[in-house]
């Protein structure tokens, strides 16, 4: 044992990580380093992780400032292609302001935005195939859209209403497609992590050409489940894309609570041997692209791909919390990387192959669709106190043939249905109001 | 009612009882820390940890990365060395990734090491439905941790109740879970989902001391005495199961456990003793729940006094549905409906 004096050492010291903002200081990200268009160049597919750890720490960009786009990332989607991109992240948004405000008139009993980070989503969507097996986390509702899922059924979800797909079970935005390629969404964070690479194992075992990818938040990088599906990946060369969307807030917590002080979310693939990038999720081309060289990495047999998407969490974390409790107001105001949808709105517009008034008339008219939707779900009800579903449908997928047991209960639970609701209730829930 | 202080009264709800206990604790035992996701500067997501951080600094009141797993670990390492943790899992649907940690760890650190390290720790968690959480923010998991030797199990379903039993468990060096029915924080629900819901203020159990008390563990309360039936329950459902002997004037004795392991058993065979009729209320699913082992005791031990089969009214074995939560709810009419029968003949 080795002898020491101890006596002239500082005493140790907890380190708690703290954000540079809070509540009524004023948010300054001009000590941010963030390297210009170009800087972070783009490799073959085929290159080995090792040959490529700078680029965990590098930033891949397209759009400049101004909406320029260059540099070896630029995908050089058609004006059709990027239009159409637009219009994704415009729809997702609107989408999201109504069913935000839905939630506050009572219409529901939660909501989530993914404001500000449309692109992390929709760009990731558009590049990969359109059976590529997505394992989301809860905020990338912006792949149902790209994917062609009628809006009205993620709103019949929303509202648990009795044209509910999910039979009302799930919290609002759980959504879940097999014909969409788009898994179950849990409430339990990072477990479609492993999913993901289980899937894409499957795959590989299968000499298929499907990938799979998945989606979190860097607070949710944290959960065992995360550094469980990086090993596996790695030992088996899984075809899958992990996707940690940095919006630097993970509820109240800031990144620096998940390490984020320490290296960079992309940085955590690096020992695993895993090929890291990051790139500014605030630029819906290099998002596309970083996405697209991940893809065909993985298709042609060059393994698993972490992505790191730099952005920012406009607004709260859902309809249970106030952000202006725990981070300073003007945040996302002054956020380096700006808006994604001003960011292409920008680009196009340099390009002219957009205009101002263009934009207009296409904002008015998602606006438009995503009001008359809402209409047409709420003929169908809307939460209230629920119950819109038989109460047969409660016991019913527990297992794939229902026990005795489950079976008593839901007999008992038919008889309740019968003494508990006056004549009145019984009809007003038939309206489904 | 032990331990009575003789400091000033307070209205609280249960979040403020619970947020008065940690202060206190915090206060009078620099070993006392509290961890979790958004419990510092945030003050938690149901605000139990409010203010506390800003008091006592970030070196006693901390958030932690996103990992139960590390939060219950750690919590094992912090006892270790001697401190006296109290982590904070943000719902119990989220205690899963961290139960190795519980089951393997923290209920066998003083058997597999003859005494030589304990785990002083006690984990609050909020638990239960009723506030359309869906099935991740729901759960009533009790019975994983009565079933795992080495955890004490508390329930309190009232402000004065959990304040006591808070500090208790602090103070006790065995690790605990501390579960808080979530729908009663800001007041005692009756089950009626569609009357309005009734402020703490109201209730009696609402005049929580502002200084130190202690409520022993494992010892049960008698909200209600009768003599014709024993309800046996704990959190939650000792509101919605008073409410229902209330307004339909059955003669009851309502026993609210409020510490499940170690459990008050003197309590419960002294009542069903003298009532002969057992009925056992939990929200939790029903097959191996809390309520079989309780129903086992009451056999094993009251049989020859028993009159009618002992009933169980308890949630369905089924995922927490959203749309269908008072559907799925033990509501009134399931224990209506239960007491009937047990009171048939
Ligand atoms: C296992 C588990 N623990 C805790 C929670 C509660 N919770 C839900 S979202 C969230 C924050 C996640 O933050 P992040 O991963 O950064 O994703 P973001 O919400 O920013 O998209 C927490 C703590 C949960 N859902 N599951």
């Amino acid at each position: 044992m080795k002898k020491q004096n101890k006596q002239n050492l500082p005493r140790l010291h907890l380190h708690i990580p703290e954000p540079q903002f809070r509540p009524g200081d004023t948010a300054d990200f001009s000590n941010l380093e963030i390297e210009d268009v170009g800087v972070t160049g783009r490799p073959e597919e085929t290159i080995a992780p090792i040959d490529m750890q700078h680029m965990a720490t590098g930033l891949i960009r397209v759009l400049d400032m101004e909406g320029k786009a260059s540099g070896p990332w630029d995908p050089k989607l058609s004006t059709d292609i990027k239009l159409k991109m637009l219009r994704h992240i415009m729809k997702v948004r609107s989408f999201d302001d109504r069913m935000f405000r839905a939630q506050r008139q009572g219409k529901t009993s939660f909501y989530m935005k993914c404001t500000g980070e449309e692109a992390t989503s929709i760009a990731p969507a558009m590049a990969l195939a359109a059976d590529d097996m997505v394992f989301p986390s809860y905020r990338q509702q912006g792949i149902l859209l790209v994917r062609g899922y009628p809006m009205l059924d993620m709103m019949n979800q929303i509202y648990s209403n009795r044209e509910d797909s999910l039979k009302g079970r799930q919290l609002p935005i759980m959504y879940s497609s097999s014909d969409h390629s788009f898994f179950t969404i849990s409430g339990n964070l990072t477990t479609q992590y492993p999913q993901a690479v289980g899937w894409a194992m499957a795959s590989a075992a299968k000499q298929d050409s499907r990938i799979a990818a998945t989606w979190c938040g860097e607070g949710s990088t944290a959960e065992g489940d995360f550094h469980s599906a990086m090993t596996f990946a790695t030992v088996y060369n899984a075809p899958v894309i992990f996707n940690i969307v940095n919006n630097q807030w993970a509820i109240s917590s800031f990144s620096g609570i998940a390490g984020g002080e320490r290296a960079t979310f992309a940085a955590r693939g690096l020992g695993y041997g895993i090929a890291s990038i990051r790139v500014d999720g605030n630029d819906p081309l290099a998002v596309y692209a970083a996405t697209e060289w991940a893809a065909h990495r993985a298709r042609t047999n060059n393994g698993p791909t972490l992505i790191e998407h730099f952005t920012y969490r406009a607004e709260g974390h859902s309809t249970s919390d106030d952000p202006s409790s725990y981070r300073a107001a003007e945040e996302y105001a002054k956020w380096p990387l700006g808006d994604p949808l001003e960011r292409l709105k920008a680009h196009l517009i340099g390009e002219a192959t957009w205009d101002e008034d263009r934009h207009v008339a296409l904002k008015k008219a998602l606006d438009d669709e995503v009001k008359t939707t809402q209409k047409l779900a709420e003929k169908n009800g809307i939460l209230g106190h629920g119950m819109h579903q038989e109460f047969e449908t409660m016991f019913e997928d527990v297992f794939e043939e229902m026990p005795w047991h489950l079976q008593e209960q839901m007999d008992m639970s038919l008889a309740e249905k019968i003494s508990k609701f006056s004549t009145k209730n019984k009809e007003k829930m038939e309206r489904g109001s | 009612m032990s331990d009575m202080p003789d400091s000033p009264v307070k209205t609280m709800n249960m979040i403020e009882a619970i947020n008065s206990a940690l202060d206190i604790m915090l206060e009078r035992d620099d070993d006392v820390v509290i961890l979790g996701e958004d419990v510092g500067y945030f003050g938690g997501v149901f605000r139990a940890t409010a203010h506390l951080q800003e008091k006592y600094g970030k070196r006693r009141v901390f958030d932690t990365p996103i990992s139960e797993n590390g939060i219950l670990g750690a919590a094992v390492g912090m006892g270790a060395y001697g401190l006296r943790p109290v982590p904070e899992i943000q719902f119990a649907d989220y205690i899963y990734p961290g139960l190795d940690q519980i089951v393997s760890e923290a209920a066998r650190l003083r058997y597999r090491s003859a005494g030589d390290f304990i785990a002083p720790m006690t984990i609050r968690t909020p638990f239960g439905g009723g506030i359309f959480g869906g099935q991740t923010h729901s759960q009533s998991p009790e019975s994983l941790f009565t079933h795992m030797s080495g955890v004490k199990t508390i329930i309190p379903a009232t402000p004065y109740d959990a304040k006591g039993l808070l500090i208790s468990a602090i103070e006790d060096n065995d690790p605990i879970i501390f579960f808080e029915p979530k729908r009663i924080y800001n007041g005692p629900f009756t089950g009626y989902y569609d009357r309005p819901v009734e402020p703490w203020s109201k209730h009696s159990a609402a005049q929580v001391p502002e200084g130190y008390y202690k409520i022993p563990l494992g010892k049960a309360d008698v909200v209600q005495e009768g003599e014709g039936l024993t309800i046996i329950t704990y959190g939650t459902m000792v509101h919605v199961a008073s409410a229902v002997v209330e307004e339909q004037g059955i003669d009851a004795d309502v026993i609210d456990l409020r510490t499940l392991l170690p459990l008050d058993i003197e309590t419960i065979e002294e009542s069903v003793k003298k009532t002969g009729r057992c009925l056992i209320v939990h929200e939790a699913t029903r097959t191996s729940g809390f309520g079989a082992e309780l129903a086992a005791l009451v056999a094993e031990r009251c049989f020859y006094h028993l009159e009618a089969p002992i009933e169980r009214v308890t949630g369905f074995d089924t995922p927490y549905p959203h749309s269908l939560e008072w559907a799925y709810f033990p509501g009134p009419v399931r224990l209506t409906t239960a007491i009937e029968k047990i009171m048939k003949d």
